[in-house]
């Protein structure tokens, strides 16, 4: 944990999850997962520290920030929504879910701009039996219709 | 590490209060009060069903209790996999556990008030769960313990046969666990179907010091839920069997890739492993023997393609999940060029029972080449989603039909996608096929994870071969031209082919392409997706000429606890 305002540099936060990480064989993706649990996303300013920490060019450690989904280049907003839009989801609606969220003006992959909310679509959260579904900051809800998606965005379900 | 207890984890889940009030209740159930006065009751931890409110449910139940109005403990159980039942609560009497469910956290005042906690009747009262039919009649091996017990219990573990298959194992030289494997006839669980005992061979022939026991728990297709019931409902059988894996074969470290999606199958996990080291489950001199294992778990970050093996052994190395060209296999240069085993969550998990009850035992199970059980996953739109695991054999209608009591909507059953993204979809005129790995290959569809996704007849088939070729254009790892450009062009052939653009022609050409995908793909990923496009337009070829919309959908219920239907 950080103990004083200033050390929360994201090179300190960087050097310090490394540190705690060090022994650990092929480490980086633990590490880059404790980086967004701390700062919210993964800053480019944290691409050369993880070159230097793991020995690897920044074109490397950058090609592996970009090749996952889950690290974020920007912090997401306050509530994070997942609509999953795979198959066994499709099968009950989850596609007028997307269009109702669309609706409401939210489209995939943005951010609202007062930062409230951040819509996404998933493929597969393995609640196939009770879709749709939808996670809301890592919560998830079953058989979630356009009305239950509708209080979910308008911040009246507590999550 | 976090070594957390499990007794200390256990406390969040569990109430006790003093005992008031009951006596007078307990005079209006016909049933036979309890011995003693405290009431278990068990509500699943299980993710699905905590979807649907079953936290919601235990905290009602703990309010009870607190308020001192009942003596109740709550015990959170995995969940038995009736999934359109949950939450499901059990409640523990003389004659077995009986069953409540769907309850809605509102229901929980009056299923007190009515003397549940005495199994007493309810509009909501299945009975006894062990003797519902939909579950009395699947073969239960894998998933035998799932749902009954405390994931986190060591002492329910044992009183339900954990740790008899490592016991055994340890008693038997590596070369003759892997005999007993190889007999058994377990193949791998998580969609090629290899021999596990085949794959171990390899790797306990390698001379190297230093070997990897992987177990793959990415589980990304759709319609796919077990290795996430196995790891939140019975963490401790997926550890014994990575231990005996990691006894056959001479590993000393093995890793656990969970998909990020899974946080919960993650945090259990983590939990089962440190409470397995406390107990000298894992770490140096595993139950006094001489073998040394220990186990970590690590989390991926959300990419389709770490389900590939070498793909996941990149992504394991830190490294972009890049698939590896084979040769060499992995079981020679797996994990960091070292032999590694890698196989599925529920590959391992039924590792244990093999070594248990003897390979004779599982072999007996299943038809030709496909022995033992399968455990199928039933979900989509389908009125009875959830596990059922039975021998290979069974047929598609009787999974769908019978089990899954047809859709969930209500309106005729159209198609089913088996085996996930890149399996076929198949009609209702094919639901006769036996599950069997040659069966279902002969037939040009795949058994893959088992996984069943259904539809009804408001599905648009070119949307959702359209929708293959987006997902593989979306998860390709980029490394193959027939893949990474050929997934982009399908969508605008079907797109074209949709819009009537020079239809005959742009037929011929999508045909083309999936040829191209099957034959130049290096990985599955390529290879695999011409199937689910193929299968559409081979059944469903009217869907492709453009007058097909998607029917309205009619939305599900927005509460989202109450869903029709009965065991
Ligand atoms: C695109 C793709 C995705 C895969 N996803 C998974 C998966 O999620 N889980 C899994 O166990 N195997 C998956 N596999 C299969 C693995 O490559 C591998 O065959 C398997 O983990 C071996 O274990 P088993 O022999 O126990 O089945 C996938 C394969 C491909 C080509
Ligand atoms: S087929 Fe696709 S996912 Fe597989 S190696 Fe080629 S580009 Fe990667
Ligand atoms: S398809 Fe949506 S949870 Fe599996």
């Amino acid at each position: 944990m950080t103990t004083s305002g200033s050390d929360v540099t994201v090179e300190n936060v960087v050097r310090r999850v490394a540190a705690g990480h060090r022994g650990q064989r092929g480490a980086l993706l633990p590490v880059l997962h404790a980086v967004q649990a701390e700062l919210g996303h993964v800053p480019q300013e944290a691409i050369p520290v993880l070159a230097d920490e793991f020995n690897l060019s920044r074109a490397d450690v950058h090609g592996v920030v970009t090749f996952y989904h889950d690290f974020r280049r920007e912090p997401a907003g306050r509530t994070t929504v997942r609509i999953c839009r795979a198959e066994a989801c499709q099968a009950l609606g989850a596609g007028s879910l997307v269009g109702y969220a669309r609706e409401a003006g939210l489209s995939l992959g943005e951010t609202t701009a007062d930062g409230a909310v951040t819509v996404e679509q998933v493929f597969c959260l393995g609640n196939c039996a009770l879709g749709p579904t939808v996670e809301v900051n890592g919560r998830l809800h079953g058989r979630v219709g356009p009305a239950q998606l509708g209080a979910i965005l308008n911040g009246t379900v507590s999550s | 590490m976090n070594n957390s207890s499990d007794s200390t984890a256990h406390s969040d889940f569990t109430a006790r209060s003093d005992f008031t009030a009951r006596s007078d209740f307990t005079a209006r159930s016909d049933s036979t009060p309890r011995s003693d006065s405290t009431a278990k009751v068990y509500v699943p931890r299980d993710s699905a069903a905590r979807s649907v409110g079953a936290d919601e449910v235990a905290d009602a139940l703990q309010l009870a209790a607190a308020r001192g109005d009942f003596d109740i403990e709550v015990v959170r159980n995995g969940s038995r996999g009736m999934l359109w039942l949950e939450p499901l609560i059990e409640v523990v009497t003389p004659h077995g556990r009986v069953g409540y469910g769907p309850v809605a956290p509102s229901e929980v005042e009056g299923l007190l008030a009515a003397g549940m906690l005495d199994g007493a009747d309810h509009p909501l009262r299945l009975g006894v769960v062990d003797e519902l039919p939909w579950l009395a009649r699947q073969t239960r091996v894998t998933f035998a313990r799932v749902g009954v017990t405390d994931p986190l219990s060591t002492q329910d573990y044992l009183e339900h046969g954990g740790l008899a298959g490592l016991r055994a194992a340890l008693e038997l030289a590596p070369e003759d666990v892997v005999t007993e494997v190889t007999e058994s006839g377990l193949r791998g669980r998580g969609g090629a179907g290899f021999p596990a005992g085949i794959k171990w061979k390899t790797v306990l022939g390698c001379t190297d010091e230093l070997k990897f026991v992987c177990c793959n728990a990415d589980e990304g297709d759709s319609g796919t839920f077990a290795d996430r019931m196995v790891m939140e409902g019975d963490p401790f059988m997926l550890i014994e069997g990575m231990t005996i894996a990691a006894h056959a074969v001479g590993a000393s470290e093995g890793y656990l890739y969970i998909r990020s999606e899974y946080p919960d199958a993650v945090a259990t996990m983590r939990a089962a492993i440190g409470i397995a080291r406390e107990h000298g489950w894992l770490g140096k001199g595993i139950l006094g023997s001489a073998l040394d294992f220990d186990l970590q778990v690590r989390v991926g970050a959300g990419a389709y393609i770490c389900g590939e093996e070498t793909s996941m052994l990149e992504s394991l190395e830190g490294k972009r999940g890049m698939v590896r060209a084979k040769p060499p296999i992995p079981a020679i240069e797996g994990l960091f060029g070292k032999p590694t085993v890698v196989n599925n969550v529920l590959t391992l998990a039924t590792v244990p029972i093999v070594l248990a009850d003897g390979a004779k035992a599982y072999q007996e199970l299943g038809v030709e080449r496909s022995r033992g059980t399968q455990v199928f996953q039933l979900g989509g739109n389908i009125a009875h989603g959830g596990i059922v695991e039975t021998a290979f054999g069974v047929t598609l209608r009787e999974l769908v039909e019978d089990y899954g009591g047809g859709t969930f909507s209500g309106r005729p059953v159209r198609t089913v996608q088996v085996g996930g993204p890149l399996g076929a979809y198949l009609p209702t005129s094919m639901f006769d096929l036996p599950m069997d790995y040659e069966a279902f290959a002969a037939a040009g569809a795949m058994v893959g994870h088992g996984g069943l996704v259904v539809f009804d007849d408001s599905v648009d088939m070119a949307a959702q071969a359209r929708f293959a070729m987006e997902f593989c254009a979306e998860e390709s790892c980029g490394k193959c031209t027939p893949c990474r450009v050929g997934s982009v062009r399908g969508v605008e052939v079907i797109d074209k082919i949709v819009a009537g653009e020079h239809r005959d022609e742009n037929l011929a050409l999508l045909e083309d392409l999936c040829d191209l995908m099957t034959d130049g793909s290096l990985c599955a990923m390529g290879g695999l997706t011409p199937m689910p496009v193929r299968s559409a337009l081979a059944h469903f070829p009217d869907d492709f000429l453009g007058g097909r919309r998607s029917l309205e959908i009619q939305p599900v219920q927005a509460t989202g606890v109450r869903t029709e239907g009965t065991a």
